[in-house]
């Protein structure tokens, strides 16, 4: 009643103390907004335009319209690289039903638990450094224990990192050694969430090992399993450090993927060419934006459904 | 090593009389931005700057040590954006980018001066482009064979003094169950090494030359000789395996167990492998022998600079570093065995007794009648020594890919120059 009043007691209401109410988002949106537009949406808008140009990072950039894009269709290096983000992005994946069993194998009340699940998970804590110096000198051809195991069963040597047909997936198993963590922790929270009624409720009706998996705790374990393919995805595309510790992208570039390509053609020690750089920044940005409309739409769905 | 001191603290002194006599005393604060971070290098540095800061009682010397590898890609941001008044970098056309962007200070006055004209006559070439020179060199070092010299004596094999002595004594060496050569080829330009010595002594220095600056079809027969002989070499399987997983220092091990007899390689791979146990009786070096007798043995000796940036604030200062930097009794002091164990740039220097850097100097100075060559990484531009040295990793691996690398390498040329 009163708030109805105090309108009418001032005599001209200001624009501002009439939008309160609707300004109010938006003001507090405002930061969050501007961060976003100035370190996100005005470098990618940045690389696009640089993409045009040819620019060795010191002189003036000159405008070569679509070269690099032409440069990049019969660039055999890309090619590579592109493919190898293809394998990356499909055989990462395999994290998650791997964090999956983990977690199923770890959700159980046993004495000591605690320090098995943290062991599990240390691969993940580990810097990604790491990970690539202990995978490489797992691979080592001379003194690896890859090959002692081989040449223990009578085999020959296997050197995983020098060959390029072998090395693209020697990198992605190590990568998938810390990512299989990651995706456990995921599951085993999921795990706490499941309804224990329902359980008990299929345990009735006869339901048991692997259809109870399916049709009962995995689709209670959906917002699980849509983070873990999120970070898995967003894990696969910056596949960079394990590639430039283990390989730096050898043997003759066989396990380069877009990001480090990127990187080599615009910042490494014989690159410097930045418009090229920012034309497989542009490719990888696509792929990316594939990937970042799918989880937005399924996101939004979501919060339809929820409402 | 206090003594030592005492005679560095001398040398320093009377140079810095005679500098002083004919310029006016510098103040102000000198900058210097350095890559040497190696222990050794570093150590040099720092006593450089110490001891100039001391001759110069009004002039502040600030140093900072960056590392080797960062500073590759650091040098372009501060050139642009915080010029030190010195900072170090390499000769040849690893200068270019920086020389057409005009953030080096043209120096060809101080290469006027007769004291640096004629002791510093034998790097001039490689300081100079487009006819100018854009900085001094402070040292340099030679590549070559440095081979098992208790491998050798126990096969009776002698230094190879032509190509098939060379192949002959690998045979050798293989059948006793060794690898004749070393290399760790994970980080490429190794592979670059191997392609100037064979490049070099196939067609000779001028066409190797002309190849690395764009003036050659890679797709040349005469390249193709050149691989030719490298093919010899890969298929007797004179490389050690797996070379591509490995970088130089994890190379070295090879040598040091016996398991291959040589190693191409620069200068520096002397003190680890000292470091490692091989002694003086173990190890020694040789030329790259003649392939093709009718060319002039030409040799690589990679130069490292110091260049003043065109931005820097003290320029004066920094002239008179560079003066002093290659004045003869600092150019043999840095140069010595305990301290960098290299060449002296400056003629009237002398090179520490070391049964390596001797040979060293007697090859480059008497038997290089062919000229001297940075490096391939040094003397190509940047985009098709990556390209190249890729294509040579690939081709010790993959020999029989070769028509494919050529084609390859041929269109970056196309479009790299």
């Amino acid at each position: 009643m009163s708030d109805r009043l105090m309108p009418q007691s001032e005599r001209a209401p200001s624009w501002i103390r009439r939008n309160r109410q609707a300004m109010a988002p938006f003001l507090f949106l405002l930061p969050g907004v501007l961060f976003f537009l100035f370190y996100v949406i005005f470098p990618v808008i940045q690389s696009f335009n640089l993409s045009f140009y040819r620019w060795d990072g010191l002189g003036e950039p000159v405008y070569v319209g679509l070269e690099n894009y032409t440069e990049l269709m019969d660039d055999r290096a890309f090619e590579v690289s592109l493919w190898n983000n293809f394998k990356w992005l499909f055989l990462y994946l395999l994290a998650i039903p791997a964090g999956l069993a983990i977690a199923l194998f770890l959700n159980q009340n046993v004495i000591g638990i605690r320090l098995y699940k943290s062991l599990f998970f240390f691969p993940f804590v580990i810097s990604q450094v790491v990970v690539g110096l202990v995978f490489s000198w797992f691979y080592d051809p001379s003194f690896g224990l890859l090959n002692q195991i081989l040449g223990f069963f009578g085999f020959g040597t296997l050197n995983v990192l020098g060959d390029p047909t072998l090395v693209t997936y020697g990198i992605i198993a190590a990568g998938l050694w810390p990512q299989t963590a990651y995706c456990m922790i995921l599951y085993l929270t999921g795990l706490n969430a499941v309804d224990p009624e329902q359980v008990e409720a299929a345990r009735l009706d006869g339901a048991k090992g692997l259809r109870m998996l399916w049709y009962v705790i995995i689709p209670q374990l959906r917002p699980a399993t849509f983070i873990a393919f999120v970070v898995t995805i967003i894990g696969a595309l910056r596949s960079f450090d394990l590639i430039s510790i283990m390989t730096n992208g050898g043997p003759f570039g066989s396990s380069r993927v877009l990001s480090f390509y990127m990187f080599e053609k615009a910042l490494s020690e014989y690159g410097f060419r930045m418009g090229y750089g920012a034309a497989i920044a542009v490719v990888l940005f696509l792929i990316m934006l594939l990937f970042i409309g799918y989880f937005l739409w399924s996101m939004y769905q979501e919060e339809k459904g929820g409402r | 090593m206090n003594l030592l001191k005492g005679t560095v603290a001398g040398l320093a002194m009377t140079v810095g009389l005679a500098a002083s006599a004919q310029a006016a005393e510098l103040s102000g604060t000198l900058k210097i931005f350095s890559d040497m971070s190696n222990p050794a290098p570093r150590a040099v540095i720092e006593q450089l700057a110490a001891d100039f800061d001391a001759l110069h009682p009004d002039l502040t010397v600030e140093l900072t040590v960056i590392d080797r590898e960062a500073y590759k890609t650091q040098i372009r941001n501060f050139l642009t954006a915080n010029a030190p008044d010195v900072a170090n970098w390499y000769a040849a056309n690893r200068m270019r980018p920086y020389v057409s962007a005009g953030l080096f200070e043209d120096v060809s006055d101080l290469w006027q001066e007769p004291e640096i004209a004629e002791n510093l006559a034998s790097t001039k070439g490689a300081m100079t482009l487009d006819g100018q020179q854009w900085g001094v060199p402070y040292t340099y070092y030679q590549w070559g064979v440095y081979y098992r010299e208790d491998i050798y004596k126990e096969l009776g094999l002698e230094e190879p003094k032509d190509w098939e002595g060379f192949k002959s004594n690998c045979q050798k060496i293989l059948d006793s169950g060794r690898k004749c050569f070393t290399i760790g080829s994970k980080f490429l330009w190794t592979a670059g090494g191997w392609f100037d010595y064979l490049n070099m002594r196939t067609n000779g220095y001028d066409f190797h030359m002309a190849l690395t600056n764009g003036e050659i079809p890679w797709t040349d027969d005469r390249v193709r000789a050149t691989f030719a002989h490298w093919r010899e070499l890969i298929d007797m399987g004179a490389f050690i395996d797996n070379h591509q997983s490995y970088s130089w220092q994890e190379a070295l091990p090879f040598m040091v167990n016996g398991e291959a007899a040589a190693y191409l390689m620069g200068n520096f791979a002397v003190a680890p492998l000292r470091e490692a146990g091989l002694t003086d009786e173990q190890l020694d070096f040789y030329q790259f022998p003649a392939i093709n007798p009718d060319v002039e043995l030409a040799e690589d000796a990679p130069t490292d600079t110091f260049h003043i940036p065109s931005g820097a604030q003290n320029k004066e200062a920094a002239r008179e570093f560079l003066r002093y930097v290659v004045s003869a009794d600092v150019q043999t002091d840095i140069n010595g065995g305990d301290k960098l164990g290299q060449l002296p740039v400056n003629s009237a220097s002398s090179v520490d007794d070391d049964e390596m850097l001797n040979q060293g100097f007697e090859m480059l100075s008497s038997n290089s009648p062919g000229g001297i060559a940075q490096f391939f990484d040094r003397d190509a531009p940047a985009e098709m020594a990556s390209v190249a040295m890729e294509g040579f990793q690939e081709f010790m691996v993959f020999p029989d890919n070769l028509d494919d690398i050529l084609n390859r390498l041929e269109k970056t040329r196309q479009r790299a120059y």
